[in-house]
């Protein structure tokens, strides 16, 4: 089966659809899948559900969904550096559901795991455990947690071969494997297809059996915080 | 005189033992890094790493390696690199022997409150409700009051939490606190202030 698409928009075509739940990779601005996000901004899709640790920034990333108002609900930890984002929000146009991050994480996990619900102490509490089932063991209460399972999942890696198995680099791994894992297809952008074999099979990050869809591509990987120290310091 | 941002952080690196792995919050918690002395501490940054070295030179910049304050940093020697849901497995495992973080109130019952204020723009709480759920020990460094001279120190929080009874120690600018059985217990007063300059500044209860 082959899996190499030429484009962003030809690894998309057929599996976009209004109102569809899109699990997607990334940290801030880190390990974002840019050139997916650009080419669903192209499709004319929308009602999307996001879940996403952030909502990119203003004309960029996740951003751009925001500024063409193709997104009608976020699934994540930490918003507002993002202004659009803000005004949607406080005007009822964008719905935001938050999830600690470490739940948003372990739902995809557990999405593509085939586990519908597990139990967390994180929220028990505080606003994120109102409503949902709490459950004692060991005397600690927890609260019941869902499984998310996407119906699509955009990804961001650094290398792929063409069977599908990824490797990630540095931090810009992140949310992409479990994102990767929770959607019932996935689709993946690297900065390089390698030759099959050239790989390292004890170096996989992420079995190609995750992975549907592979474009090669070039990517802007834009800054958020640019932090640095003086030489002199060293 | 009370502790400023720095003393507060030197205070808070001495919470830290040899060999532990750490999370450091954003704010005066990421100033106790420069503290740690030649103690061998390694620090996590939730978004995916452990061994997270300091700030880049400038030109040696890399958009794939950021903290959780999405900031440029560097990798050290040891430094590994996972995923979220494993970076989060490890915290809510209760691997992580410590997290120092930032807040705008703690009760006497360890119950937390740093991630919103209720009709103020809501960013959210990113990993700060997991880290208190799951690390094994959790201290707070913040101001004891504020700017009003209103203790931050509370019976109850009137902030939405971000955790039930889960802070171990509070280092303020006036001293140290452990929560313990039926209230806080001072551990020792700042340089220059008196038990009972902490004690009037403080409204929870005082065991």
């Amino acid at each position: 089966m082959k899996k190499v698409y030429g484009s962003a928009a030809e690894a998309l075509d057929g599996l976009l659809q209004d109102g569809m739940l899109i699990a997607a990779g990334g940290f801030g601005l880190c390990g974002i899948p840019e050139l997916l996000i650009d080419a669903i901004v192209e499709s004319d899709v929308k009602d999307l559900t996001v879940a996403s640790n952030n909502a990119g920034v203003d004309g960029f990333g996740l951003g751009k969904l925001l500024d063409t108002k193709q997104i009608k609900k976020m699934m994540s930890s930490y918003v507002g550096e993002n202004a659009e984002f803000m005004r949607q929000y406080l005007s009822g146009e964008l719905e935001l559901e938050f999830n600690p991050q470490g739940t948003l994480a372990e739902r995809m996990r557990a999405g593509g795991s085939g586990i519908p619900g597990f139990y967390t102490k994180t929220g028990y509490g505080t606003q994120i455990g109102e409503g949902k089932e709490v459950k004692v063991f060991n005397g600690e209460h927890y609260i019941l947690e869902e499984g998310i399972f996407a119906d699509l999942s955009i990804v961001k890696a650094w290398k792929a071969d063409d069977t599908g198995n990824l490797v990630f680099r540095k931090t810009a791994r992140n949310f992409n494997p479990p994102a990767a894992m929770c959607g019932k297809v996935c689709v993946v952008e690297v900065e390089e297809i390698v030759p099959r074999g050239s790989l390292d099979p004890d170096h996989i990050h992420l079995p190609g059996i995750y992975v549907h869809r592979i474009i090669q591509g070039e990517h802007e990987k834009r800054i958020e915080q640019r932090t640095v120290r003086k030489r002199e310091e060293a | 005189m009370p502790w400023d941002r720095n003393q507060m952080a030197a205070r808070a690196a001495q919470e830290l033992e040899d060999g532990m792995y750490v999370n450091l919050g954003i704010g005066i918690p990421t100033l106790v890094a420069n503290y740690v002395g030649d103690k061998d501490i390694t620090l996590q940054s939730e978004n995916g790493m452990l061994g997270m070295g300091p700030f880049p030179f400038e030109g040696e910049e890399d958009p794939d390696l950021i903290n959780a304050g999405k900031q440029t940093i560097t990798e050290l020697a040891r430094t590994s690199y996972f995923d979220s849901a494993m970076s989060f497995g490890m915290i809510r495992g209760g691997k992580i022997a410590a997290a120092i973080l930032g807040a705008m109130e703690v009760a006497e019952n360890g119950d937390l409150a740093n991630w919103m204020i209720p009709g103020k723009l809501v960013k959210g709480m990113g990993g700060a409700m997991d880290l208190v759920a799951g690390v094994e020990k959790v201290v707070v460094v913040m101001d004891h009051t504020n700017k009003h001279g209103d203790s931050k120190l509370l019976k109850e929080c009137t902030l939405p939490l971000t955790g039930k009874g889960v802070v171990d120690r509070i280092i303020t600018n006036l001293g140290v606190l452990d929560v313990v059985e039926g209230g806080l217990k001072i551990v020792e007063c700042a340089e220059g202030v008196t038990e009972e300059e902490l004690r009037a500044a403080t409204e929870a209860t005082l065991v």
